[in-house]
């Protein structure tokens, strides 16, 4: 049926990671709950519409926007890459580097980067890539992807931290958080002053100005896009907006919605190179547009809404089945909702059949979306490309006969009526009014055992609605 | 006063596991003065086969459902979530020329408060309960209120919430069974919630939900019992 990660079972097992996932993602709801509640924002529903048609504006006209963009950035002074893959991103930032003679790269948080594991390809020529977000650093010390699109150590105890920090930096063992950032603290500074290239992202590609805008708390970013001599920026093309006057409105949406916050820490308008008026930034400021597959996802009317995602990491917060399985058990960098949608686009439905079906369906991702995408119509979408997949490729299997058989009985009331009734009286029936706790051989297939491994199955009634109703009627 | 024809659209699951819903719905219905009108060639919306991707057999399904409940005035259903797969989902199992008719169907909650406009339906119901928002209901239809002030009426209840309310139950049709333990997972914590507000009984507008809390509720031998919103306001 699915061949879901055995991570699942692994993660819903460990009550000490069951605990971290649901404390973290809680507190992250209940900031988010009280940023934006009526009283302090009453426009906030209004917002979100609003957003949502910026996006699809900006995503109907992609084209243009980009090219708008280049422009702007190129009268900077800065210069634009276009970038079909994660190789040609790599081959850019090598060559870059080779003709530099660059050694070090300190980098800033960047899912688009840990998309295309930028790290892995430039430590194999190597040049030396730091992570310089707390968060990220220590998952870099410890080898392991983000487990959340926002907060990337989410599911790591200050205990692990400290193991990791001796381990790998040879420091006594400390458990004491801000001791932990200090630690960070003094050997990133080090790397900041010596690196010779920094990396961001961007949180948003401001077209009428040709500017790259990144939020942060920890002022990383800031010091990555201004330290060292070179600055790229790496981003994927989907985060454009039109204009810097629809930047108040995201950025109210996505501080909100990522961690409750009415504004981050730092929040950088970085456009071009320093000026020679200027003290501050860097010699040269490279754009890079990632495409990666993103055309692929515009290309289809239906679902291109997953591009106006703005990676606040709301949906996977709200997300109950997130809660449960964490980021580790989904098959990409993106986890939660939003995982389950833009993944199988990527990579192509058959890759992870079993991901969009990871869903109750419950609609939380969708409300709480500052952007309003339609998750759960996207995930139903999904799943039936994934079903005329199978079926094409001959692998749909008994589930489709089921299926069929369903659809065949459900427009014959009588024969359905019957069905239900044999069922009743050949089926399991405990004593006392009591459920199901376990069935014969002959009901023993694997929906019933899957159900049963969980919890009990109620008895069919010993009469349907449709028989008292005609005892009712007599 | 209220008047007129109803029908009912009592839902399969309703029909084969829980027929003592669909009574008491008919049966409050009738005490508000409707005709009650059960289409017997009624069988299921299709959702099972929807949300799993076979949208072929959903709408050969749909078709029946349509064929069976054309020319009805009104449309009650006890569920939020098959009430939601006919009145927003259909829509999407047909092209823009095939597109079926808006029918009107009615969530029987919403049915009470919105279209009979009663919210005191002369039951009586001695206990502390706690009402358990079904997904489908909650985000699709936007029913929260409306439960709550039918079920503030009932004398000798007393309506606790649980910090959970919003939470997904785990249910999720085909969901519970191909992610066995995230979906049982998933009703735990929501049973926790529950457990925490010490009510004896959780209500809800959706069988569904209620089939997955109980199943666990009686694995775990657990003192609560689930009663859906009809069985409390066809109390007396």
């Amino acid at each position: 049926m699915t061949s879901a990660p055995i991570k699942i079972k692994e993660t819903i097992a460990d009550p000490r990671l069951q605990q971290a996932i649901y404390t973290a993602t809680g507190r992250l709801m209940s900031h988010r709950a009280q940023a934006i509640q009526p009283a302090l924002m009453p426009e906030y529903q209004e917002l979100r519409t609003r957003a949502h048609e910026i996006k699809r504006h900006t995503i109907e006209n992609l084209d243009y926007y980009l090219e708008l963009l280049e422009s702007k950035v190129t009268a900077h002074g800065g210069k634009v890459i276009f970038c079909r893959d994660a190789a040609e991103v790599a081959d850019f930032v090598l060559g870059l580097a080779k003709e530099r003679g660059a050694k070090l790269i300190v980098k800033s948080k960047s899912m688009t980067t840990e998309e295309i594991g930028l790290n892995e390809r430039v430590e194999r020529h190597q040049l030396e890539a730091v992570e310089t977000d707390l968060g990220e650093y220590i998952l870099q010390l410890a080898h392991q992807r983000p487990y959340h699109i926002v907060a990337p150590a989410l599911h790591m105890t200050r205990y692990e931290v400290a193991d990791i920090f001796t381990e790998k930096l040879g420091v006594k063992n400390e458990v004491v958080i801000e001791n932990q950032t200090k630690i960070a603290r003094s050997v990133l500074r080090e790397k900041f002053l010596a690196a010779d290239i920094g990396i961001t992202g961007a949180n948003f590609l401001v077209a009428d100005s040709g500017a790259v805008l990144v939020v942060e708390n920890e002022g990383n970013a800031r010091l990555s896009s201004s330290a060292p001599k070179i600055h790229i920026a790496i981003a994927g093309i989907e985060k454009l907006i039109p204009r810097a006057q629809d930047l108040p409105l995201f950025l109210k949406l996505l501080g909100r919605s990522a961690t409750g916050q009415a504004m981050t820490v730092y929040t950088s308008f970085l456009s071009g190179p320093r000026r020679s008026d200027e003290i501050d930034g860097p010699d040269e400021f490279y754009v890079v547009l990632l495409d990666n597959g993103r055309t692929k996802l515009l290309a289809n009317a239906d679902k291109r809404e997953s591009l106006y995602c703005i990676r606040c990491g709301a949906c996977l917060n709200h997300c109950p089945v997130y809660r449960k399985i964490g980021g580790h058990s989904y098959p990409w960098i993106y986890s939660g909702p939003i995982g389950k949608i833009i993944t199988p686009q990527f990579h192509g439905v058959m890759q992870d059949p079993w991901l969009p079906f990871a869903s109750s369906l419950c609609g939380a991702c969708a409300e709480v979306c500052p952007v309003k995408i339609d998750i759960p119509k996207l995930l139903l979408q999904l799943r039936s490309e994934v079903v005329e997949a199978k079926t094409r490729g001959g692998t749909a299997g008994e589930e489709r006969r089921g299926f069929r058989l369903f659809a065949w009985l459900m427009q014959r009331p009588k024969l359905f009526q019957f069905a239900g009734r044999m069922a009743a009286r050949f089926g399991p029936r405990p004593a006392g009014g009591k459920w199901i706790s376990k069935v014969p051989g002959l009901f023993n297939i694997e929906p019933v055992r899957n159900w049963l491994s969980q919890r009990d199955l109620p008895p069919p009634a010993p009469k349907s609605f449709h028989q008292l109703w005609k005892e009712r009627k007599k | 006063m209220p008047s007129g024809r109803v029908s009912i659209f009592v839902t399969c699951i309703v029909d084969q596991l829980f027929p003592q819903v669909g009574l008491a719905m008919a049966s409050v219905l009738e005490r508000l003065g409707y005709r009650v009108d059960f289409p017997e060639a009624q069988t299921c919306c299709g959702q099972p086969a929807f949300n799993s991707g076979y949208r072929d057999e959903a709408r050969a399904v749909a078709l029946h459902f349509l064929k069976v409940f054309r020319d009805c005035e009104y449309i009650v259903v006890p569920s939020g979530s098959c009430t939601s797969m006919i009145a927003h989902h259909y829509a999407e199992l047909f092209s823009e020329q095939a597109k079926p008719p808006a029918l009107p169907v009615w969530e029987f909650s919403r049915f009470l408060t919105e279209v009979a406009g009663v919210e005191d339906v002369g039951a009586r119901f001695d206990g502390v309960v706690t009402y358990h928002d079904s997904c489908h209901a909650l985000r699709e239809l936007h029913v929260k209120d409306g439960p709550r002030r039918l079920l503030a009426q009932v004398k000798g209840l007393t309506l606790r919430e649980m910090d959970a309310a919003e939470e997904c139950c785990g249910f999720g049709g085909t969901f519970s069974v191909k992610f066995p333990e995230v979906s049982g997972a998933m009703a735990r914590t929501k049973i926790d919630s529950i457990q925490r507000t010490e009510a004896g009984t959780v209500v809800s507008i959706d069988s569904s939900c209620l089939m997955q809390l109980q199943g666990v509720i009686s694995r775990a031998g657990l003192p609560i019992r689930t009663m859906h919103l009809a069985e409390v306001l066809a109390s007396r």
